[in-house]
């Protein structure tokens, strides 16, 4: 085997051509190696992100006959729209109000876990990992039946300590709360699982340090626990934003929007304008305005995780 | 390692034995077909019989026309038909034909095959066709599609006669028989009369179960309404006629009012929470095909037995009927056009409109009025005779309508599928607006709608 890695033995006598001989060295490159062994997975982004994400970024530039290019015209309009200025708040409460409350929820369950001991913690483990495991449109269509409006299953509950119904899809805030509800009921699973993994790789000897030092509890947790888990805690934020920005089932299946579009994210004001109301570039339009704004987003937090991994190297 | 070389014959023979096992595993064909074939995706049917009766129609054509057709039956649950009909329509490949929501043929009018053919051989049979469907299925002056059976609703009153009769003094069974005359009474069935009624039933705990919220049914009635108080929000050339409509203003005034006897939570009410509102004997009066009354029968029978089918309420301009209907297209680039055109020209057929009406319990409405007189709706029951004015008969003296016509369908698709209609009375009914501010929201809506061609 050379040095670079690559098998030189058993080379018939016949290539020893010079051309032969260049085309040979050409495929044992490594980088030809590593570009070909790849090209599966550049096939893939390619044909399954690239293009469909190219295509949208056309499609929001044609007019809704898909006959003209009108530029940014469809953003243009977009953000003149009482209906679309309100979709942008909502997806923000939405997406920003659910990442937090999953990101604390799941830093607590993964605390709790982690402090369990190791034989009854996969058990417990598993049982919290169930929401994040069902296929949410279903999940959700539990949920809907116990929000249901006329035969919500919690207001039946409620009822029974004398506690008045909640509108929990009828009245805006209260749709919008269910809505984040449910998002954080199956998102905090995750968080939790990964939060749970960064946990059990601190060291125990940079905690007996501190406490030599004669530090707190809370003190541990902030200056050792939560500086270990920044990197793991950027990134899960980061992809559950993404993620939450893009949510549409939940949505979907809950309030359809409703009441009054006052739940309507991004996504689900695209599939309603693009697709039933048959204006495909101005969906596109929607479903793509969040994205200049997450990649920023996604540019900064991923360059704070590079420096800090190469302070630490 | 030495690699065995490959001879000619040796690659014929491997060749030989893929084909002769590729024959032996081919599916087989059922009507030896020598006029194609074909591959069609219904909407599927909401009543479990009603997939039956389409299959035993096509089958039956199929085989006197020796065309090989592939039915497939797709769901509306979670807009899959829809789906299907706008990434087929994206990427020119797909079924031969499609059944349509109703603002679909419009959208996709421009890869839609003209059938103009086979309308006007339908009209000289059976007479002239529904006017909402003509609104919805003709594009540029060429039919686009042709207007389904199996799907098709109206979606008149099906009233709790006991309860109405109770609380609100209203016979219902008397001013509609079941005959082809209105009783006496039917002329004061009017939406003063509804409003004062809604109030007596909310009153004894029997709110009349009407959505509020995005949904179809929701939309439907609400748009019926509008037209019977001539309430326009754009005119058939796309003008928005919101500023200075006092029409508009007297509608969303008597809604709001109407709003106030209603359950406080119909603004959030799908197109199933007002069946289970009349199912689970809740609800006095909703606006929906017989479905709710079909389940109920199978359900809740003592509810069923109690329920009439009778027109929507008038208003100064008129009576107008919620209509919802389906409209089959043949994609220009399906493979086999004339078979497809032949196939829908027999289910637009009286004969195979009744066999699929009648299989339905009567549920799908046919597009001409001549065909409202099948025995079915006066048969179907109990009690015998609850759907009798399910379909538009000539004494109720109302139209078909959809809401949001006469805009141009490519703008009423979009105010249809947002609910401006009702979105409209929900900004003044929950949100607090004013009618002026409502007002300004609907006019600033529109006119996005339009600048966006």
């Amino acid at each position: 085997m050379a040095a670079d890695g690559t098998l030189v033995a058993g080379v018939p006598a016949s290539a020893s051509t010079g051309r032969a001989n260049g085309l040979q060295r050409f495929a044992r490159r490594r980088s030809t190696i590593a570009f070909l062994m790849t090209l599966p997975l550049i096939a893939l982004i390619g044909g399954l992100v690239v293009y469909p994400a190219g295509y949208a970024m056309w499609l929001s530039t044609l007019n809704r006959r898909m006959t003209a290019n009108i530029g940014l015209g469809n953003f243009e309009l977009l953000l003149e729209n009482d209906t679309f200025r309100a979709v942008i708040w909502q997806s923000c409460i939405f997406a920003v109000g659910a990442v937090v409350l999953k990101a604390l929820i799941g830093f607590w369950l993964a605390h709790m876990l982690h402090h369990i001991p190791a034989k009854g913690q996969r058990k417990w483990r598993g049982m919290l990992l169930v929401p994040w495991v069902i296929p949410p449109a279903l999940s959700t269509l539990g949920w809907w039946w116990m929000f249901d409006p006329s035969y919500s299953s919690i207001n039946w509950l409620l009822s029974i300590f004398a506690v008045p119904a909640v509108p929990w899809l009828g009245e805006p805030w209260w749709a919008r709360l269910s809505v984040i509800m449910v998002n954080v009921w199956y998102g905090s699973p995750f968080f939790m699982i990964m939060y749970l993994a960064a946990l059990k790789s601190v060291p125990d000897q940079l905690y007996e340090a501190a406490a030599i030092d004669g530090a707190t509890g809370w003190q541990g947790l902030r200056y050792v626990t939560l500086p270990m888990m920044q990197n793991i805690i950027s990134i899960t934020v980061l992809f559950s934003l993404i993620v939450t920005f893009a949510n549409y089932d939940i949505v979907r299946v809950l309030t359809n929007g409703g009441p009054r579009d006052l739940t309507q994210v991004f996504a689900s004001y695209a599939f309603q304008v693009g697709i039933l109301s048959g204006n495909l570039p101005r969906g596109a339009a929607v479903s793509l305005f969040m994205f200049p704004v997450l990649a920023v987003f996604a540019f900064f937090i991923l360059r704070g995780i590079n420096r800090r991994n190469k302070e630490q190297m | 390692m030495a690699v065995k070389g490959m001879t000619r014959r040796g690659a014929l023979r491997a060749g030989a034995g893929v084909v002769a096992a590729g024959a032996l595993g081919a599916p087989m064909v059922h009507a030896q077909g020598t006029g194609g074939s074909l591959r069609v995706a219904f909407w599927d049917h909401w009543v479990p019989t009603g997939n039956d009766a389409m299959r035993a129609l096509v089958k039956d054509w199929s085989e006197k026309n020796r065309v090989d057709v592939t039915l497939d039956f797709i769901n509306t649950t979670g807009n899959q038909l829809q789906l299907a009909g706008a990434a087929q329509a994206q990427s020119k490949s797909g079924h031969d034909i499609i059944s349509l929501a109703p603002w679909d043929v419009g959208t996709y009018a421009n890869v839609l095959e003209p059938v103009d053919d086979v309308i006007n051989r339908l009209i000289a049979k059976y007479g002239p066709i529904n006017q909402v469907a003509e609104y919805l299925a003709k594009r540029d002056g060429a039919w686009r599609g042709v207007p389904a059976v199996s799907g098709t609703q109206n979606k008149p009153a099906c009233v709790r006669f006991d309860l109405m009769q109770e609380h609100a003094g209203l016979d219902v069974r008397a001013m509609w028989p079941a005959s082809g005359e209105a009783g006496p009474g039917a002329d004061q069935w009017t939406w003063d009369t509804f409003l004062t009624a809604a109030e007596k039933c909310h009153k004894a705990g029997y709110s009349f179960g009407l959505p509020l919220g995005a949904f179809s049914d929701a939309v439907d009635w609400v748009g019926a309404l509008f037209l019977s108080y001539g309430a326009s929000m754009m005119d058939e050339k796309g003008k928005v006629t919101v500023r200075g409509n006092q029409k508009l203003r007297t509608v969303i005034e008597y809604a709001v009012r109407l709003s106030k006897a209603l359950p406080n939570d119909v603004w959030a009410w799908d197109d199933a929470s007002n069946n289970r509102a009349l199912i689970s004997g809740r609800s006095a009066l909703v606006f929906n095909p017989p479905s709710a009354w079909a389940v109920a029968k199978r359900d809740q029978p003592q509810v069923a037995e109690k329920c009439w089918t009778i027109p929507m309420p008038a208003g100064p301009e008129g009576r107008f009927l919620a209509y919802l209907p389906w409209t089959s297209g043949i994609w220009n680039f399906g493979r086999n056009k004339t078979a497809a055109k032949a196939l829908l020209e027999f289910l637009s057929e009286r004969s195979s409109a009744e066999a699929l009406t009648s299989k339905t319990s009567g549920y799908d409405i046919p597009p001409f009025a001549s065909m409202s007189d099948f025995k079915i709706w006066e048969t179907e029951g109990p009690p015998t005779g609850t759907v009798y004015n399910y379909p538009l008969k000539p004494h109720h003296k109302a139209k078909p309508s959809i809401a949001f016509a006469p805009a141009p369908g490519e703008f009423a698709a979009q105010m249809y599928v947002q609910a401006l209609n009702t979105k409209v009375i929900a900004r003044v009914a929950q949100g607090g607006d004013t009618v002026d501010q409502a007002l300004g929201w609907l006019e600033r809506e529109l006119n996005t709608i339009v600048r966006g061609g």
